[in-house]
């Protein structure tokens, strides 16, 4: 039987599987058999695509042909003008923001242009759970080359010549990460993947291991073979259902082919993966908390040193990394350190995952070169903000990240010059913000959330983010002091200087950064007693304009009407007054006038 | 296929390479059969058939087939566009499975254009 001339890559990530993917999957099914196409057209789910504020989406190939936001209902025709006619359907095409002619092929779509992928090399093109599409796209012959011409101090001196940098957060020299833990006593060591991925918002791994598990599987195997291990395991977080059920489908295929287990590819090498899930706390993504986790006890970190290199896992000697860095090894091996090298600015090599999240049009999952610009990633991948609102800031690195203002946006992304402006680059999350965000209210947002994942540990973490968010919570309703904002930065300083683990050192990033980039924000609240970007609503005054309520509205009273606590006055056809002390500010009575006559202050 | 030795990688990347070419959309030839309503009227899903057969039967790994809609000339149809790597497109007129075929083997891979099937050379201009 003839093979298929077309492939529907339907994406089959979470995102778009909680948007119905599945369900258009089965449409298609459906009006494929009705037009009798099943041998011409293959149906096929693949991982996540990364523009995932467009999903459901399919990719038709061999025509590039990028389809999204489907349901159900347009299979039909899509399949009739499409695969039958040969028409694509320009309707279902992407069109960019504040344009007209929409962008049939996926290769031309601003989102996708400026991206390079490494680690996401496969997204989208295989089928996660087909082992030999990993393998049809060279998967595994990195492994290959590596067990049966190299030798393990060979490998690692590639890595290190690579530049490759951690991607979990710390950016520590993976290569160097690697020697310390071959260079350490004892037979027994371990590898760990460390899948937690506790940033909210962030969702590089578990698009990685959804999309392409095994290059994680090939990446930890050839970490094992360099150190010295045996034993892997993957420290996946329990709240990633469809990446845990693909990883470990992804294992026992593996194991099958014996690309797992005793003797891999003939050589007396052997490795086993073991799968370990989270239960719940961000601490655990912290290594030596993680460790702990996996060894049965309370997630608390440790002080470091020792490092894990030296004593980790049951005190053996472990390296851990992060879901992308592993995901570049088998890449890097391939092609070799120059060409990584080649990638990115001096001191970060290669290219890195974002999630591109918050006031953007694009929202999705970008992998970029080292050095490209936050205004590239913002405005030519992400497509700028919408509504046509104004940029504020983006907060990079996840809650532990700092808020980079408009003034920094030519930035060039990399470890270093994040740091420096006093973020980090972290897991990779991106944050964008408008003018309609309050800065302290989102430090206060982010605050909350390391506050109560503090392990409680140490004096500095636990109660310190504590009184941190406490004065936030206070300036926002507007009991702020002067002397708040100098206690909010002594205790910022002290609680990132004494903490023992990273989440204590980090968690004051986004009040540091806030304050500094934004302090006059924080004076607003303060001493004025007004929120600039209308947002903390306990400082927010609601009045009515009497002329335009009159003159345009001529008093209809529908804000009277919608008031949940009774507190407009006014007779139809009269202007209408706010009482201000039963006032609760909800903004119903805004969003419920069509003459633009309710005021926010 | 039990425990892989390194040669089986080869061989299963061999064994999926018309998947992986397929999925890159990148060939080293290209056959577009013109559809449209007035295309299948003609006959365009039996030639687009044949054409699958056809590579098929030649185990060819990197030839794409793909479909588009009614190229304009509706008195011709079927008809269907060659593109090699690096030549100008041909169209071809009044088709069927035994012409197909025949034009599958002598210019998509063997590089002869076959004229008496040939409408023309290249392709209108867009814009």
């Amino acid at each position: 039987m003839a093979e298929h001339r077309t492939h529907l890559m339907i994406c089959a990530g979470t995102g778009c599987v909680s948007n119905g993917a599945y369900d258009v999957k089965t449409a298609l099914e459906r009006e494929i058999a009705k037009h009798g196409l099943e041998h011409e057209v293959a149906i096929v789910t693949t991982g996540c695509n990364g523009f995932c504020a467009q999903g459901p989406i399919v990719v038709v190939q061999p025509d590039g042909i990028f389809y999204q936001l489907l349901d159900e209902k347009v299979v039909p025709h899509l399949v009739e003008e499409h695969f039958l006619k040969g028409r694509p359907v320009e309707n279902l095409m992407y069109v960019p923001p504040e344009e007209e002619s929409p962008v049939p092929r996926m290769r031309d779509i601003g989102f996708f242009k400026k991206q390079r992928l490494i680690a996401l090399r496969n997204r989208g093109v295989i089928d996660p759970e087909v082992i030999d599409e990993y393998i049809g796209r060279d998967g595994y012959r990195a492994l290959a080359k590596v067990v049966t011409e190299m030798t393990p101090e060979e490998v690692i001196q590639l890595v290190v010549k690579s530049g490759l940098r951690g991607r979990g957060g710390a950016g520590f020299l993976t290569g160097e990460k690697w020697r310390l833990a071959r260079k350490s006593e004892g037979a027994e060591k371990y590898v760990v993947c460390n899948a937690d991925e506790g940033d909210p918002g962030a969702f590089m791994d578990r698009s990685i291991v959804e999309s392409d598990p095994h290059t994680v599987i090939e990446g930890l195997t050839i970490g094992a073979y360099a150190v010295g291990a045996r034993e892997g395991f993957v420290y996946i977080r329990n709240e990633y259902p469809l990446a845990l059920e693909r990883l470990q489908l992804a294992i026992e295929q593996a194991k099958d082919y014996g690309l797992l287990g005793e003797n891999i590819f003939g050589t007396d090498f052997s490795f086993d993966i073991h799968v370990h899930r989270g239960a719940g706390a961000f601490v655990c993504g912290e290594e030596t908390a993680l460790i702990a986790s996996i060894e049965g006890k309370l997630g608390n970190p440790r002080q470091r040193p020792p490092y894990p290199v030296h004593s980790g896992l049951w005190d053996k000697p472990t390296n851990i990394n992060n879901v992308e860095t592993w995901s570049n090894i088998p890449m890097i091996i391939q092609h070799g350190a120059e060409w990584f090298s080649s990638i990115g600015t001096e001191s970060s090599k290669g290219t890195k995952v974002f999630s591109l999240v918050g006031q953007i049009n694009n929202t999705g999952l970008v992998e970029v070169p080292m050095g490209i610009t936050l205004r590239e990633i913002i405005y030519d991948i992400g497509g700028g903000i919408p509504g046509g609102k104004k940029f504020k800031a983006v907060q990079t690195g996840g809650p532990s990240g700092g808020c980079i203002p408009q003034e920094l946006l030519d930035l060039p992304i990399d470890f270093e010059s994040l740091w420096e402006a006093g973020s980090m680059m972290g897991s990779g999350g991106l944050v964008v913000m408008d003018e309609t965000t309050c800065m302290v209210d989102i430090a206060r947002y982010f605050l909350s959330f390391t506050q109560i994942e503090s392990c409680g540990k140490c004096v500095s973490c636990r109660d310190g983010t504590k009184w941190l968010l406490d004065i936030l919570t206070k300036i926002c309703e507007g009991k702020g002091t002067p002397e708040d904002l100098s206690t909010l930065e002594h205790i910022a300083n002290v609680v990132k200087d004494a903490s023992l683990c990273g989440l204590g050192q980090t968690a004051p990033n986004p009040v540091l950064t806030t304050i500094k980039y934004f302090r006059n924000e924080y004076e607003a609240h303060i001493n004025e007693k007004k929120c600039p970007a209308k947002v903390c609503k306990a400082l927010l005054t609601f009045t009515i304009n009497p002329e335009q309520c009159v003159e345009a509205g001529h008093g209809c009273h529908q804000c009277a009407r919608s008031c949940p606590e009774a507190a407009i006055t006014g007779d139809k056809g009269k202007a209408h007054r706010i009482i201000e002390d039963k006032c609760i500010k909800c903004g119903v009575c805004h969003d419920v006038c069509n003459f633009n006559a309710v005021m926010v202050e | 296929m039990g425990k892989l030795k390194v040669s089986d990688l080869e061989k299963i990347k061999e064994r999926v390479r018309r998947t992986t070419t397929l999925r890159d959309g990148q060939g080293n030839a290209r056959v577009i059969v013109h559809m449209g309503t007035c295309g299948i009227a003609a006959g365009a899903r039996d030639v687009i058939s044949a054409l699958m057969d056809e590579v098929e039967k030649k185990g060819l790994t990197d030839v794409i087939l793909t479909t588009a809609g009614c190229a304009g000339l509706c008195s011709r149809e079927p008809m269907a566009t060659v593109e090699r790597k690096g030549q100008p497109p041909v169209k071809y007129v009044d088709l069927n499975d035994e012409k197909i075929r025949r034009i599958l083997n002598e210019h998509v891979v063997g590089g002869t254009i076959v004229e008496e099937f040939a409408l023309a050379i290249g392709s209108e201009q867009m814009h």
